[in-house]
């Protein structure tokens, strides 16, 4: 279970890009999550409002964009998406260590309140 | 429900990317000095400080000079026994870390204090755990995955991530193997199946078969 070291690294780097935008707070946290980051989604979905405690990001909605694994096959000339464990090409059953996508685990955007003047309250 | 008006920040940055930057500058340190490091990951009981103890013992017998970073949750029982090698090593206590961090390389290798010109190699064995420390650079040329034949044949295909992201796996336990009834080959096939082009190495610690070709392997490193 190292999904909590990630979602603090996750907050981290999240609050210092509201905190350069001069964010007060953070809506929304995009990541991208791959099949072979060895990151379990429901524990970082649930380990991430505990990182986010007392932090800009306290709140934020977390949003993950599951990336498959996606090889280069050789004998086939092209970028093939192998069955779920396997690194073998659906199409030829060649193996293939050339990882074109599947290990990611990045931030791709944060959502923060817009700028405008707050309406004000009577 | 008021709808909030947002706005997007784009980045693009990859969550463990401090990690990774540390990783790379203690690569390019290992590689300045000319010590090979090496980052011995597997599941807890498989055999790490055993495989650890005797490749020590054989490298300061065949005038090598290695060192060793031991992880473990608690205790300093792994150093001390692989001290007796006659090779520099220093504990890692992770605490409640389920994996080592290039941050916690770099301090513990200051703190020690080691001249890494005067070293050959560079062993560090991560905390026993087949998922945590997959993701985890620490700056090794070549990551060593371990697979004990009481583990059984399917290991390597339930945890894919972490033998895919080894340069070499180690089957080890080799004076166990008829006692579990494991089917060797289908190990290899499985470790093969999830890591394509793997280098496979049989060992038993305890008799030294299998020994010889793992440390020509390292002696030709």
């Amino acid at each position: 279970m190292h999904e909590l070291s990630i979602a603090l690294s996750l907050v981290e780097i999240v609050e210092e890009a509201a905190r350069r935008a001069g964010a007060e707070r953070v809506v929304a946290v995009h990541l991208r999550l791959g099949a072979m980051s060895g990151v379990v989604r429901e524990a970082l979905e649930f380990c991430f409002p505990l990182a986010a405690q007392n932090t800009l990001v306290e709140g934020a909605r977390l949003e993950i964009e599951t990336v498959p694994l996606v090889i280069t096959c050789t004998p086939c000339g092209r970028d093939v998406q192998p069955e779920e464990g396997s690194f073998r090409c659906p199409l030829c059953g060649a193996p293939s260590m050339h990882i074109r996508q599947g290990r990611e685990l990045e931030v791709t955007g944060v959502e923060v309140p817009d700028a405008e003047p707050a309406m004000e309250e009577h | 429900m008021s709808t909030l008006s947002t706005r997007l920040l784009e980045i693009r940055t990859g969550v463990l990317s401090k990690n990774d930057q540390l990783a790379a500058r203690l690569r390019e340190r290992f590689q300045a000095a000319g010590v090979l490091a090496l980052n011995l990951v597997s599941s807890p009981g498989s055999g790490k400080t055993a495989l650890l103890e005797r490749t020590l013992a054989e490298l300061v017998r065949a005038g090598r000079r290695p060192a060793a970073l031991v992880g473990d949750l608690a205790t300093d029982n792994d150093a001390r026994r692989l001290e007796r090698s006659g090779a520099l090593v220093r504990q890692i206590e992770t605490r409640d870390m389920c994996h080592l961090e290039a941050e916690m390389i770099a301090a513990h290798l200051d703190a020690a204090g080691w001249n890494l010109a005067e070293l050959d190699y560079l062993f560090i064995e991560n905390v026993g755990n087949l998922v945590c420390p997959s993701g985890y650079d620490l700056g090794e040329q070549a990551r060593v995955v371990l697979l004990s034949v009481t583990e059984g044949e399917d290991k390597p295909v339930k945890y894919p991530v972490l033998f895919n992201s080894a340069d070499v796996a180690i089957i080890t336990k080799l004076d166990l193997a008829e006692a579990c009834g494991i089917d060797l080959a289908l190990t290899r096939r499985n470790i093969e199946e999830v890591r394509p082009g793997i280098t496979i190495f049989e060992t038993s610690a305890r008799t030294g078969a299998g020994m010889d070709a793992w440390l020509a392997w390292l002696m030709a490193r």
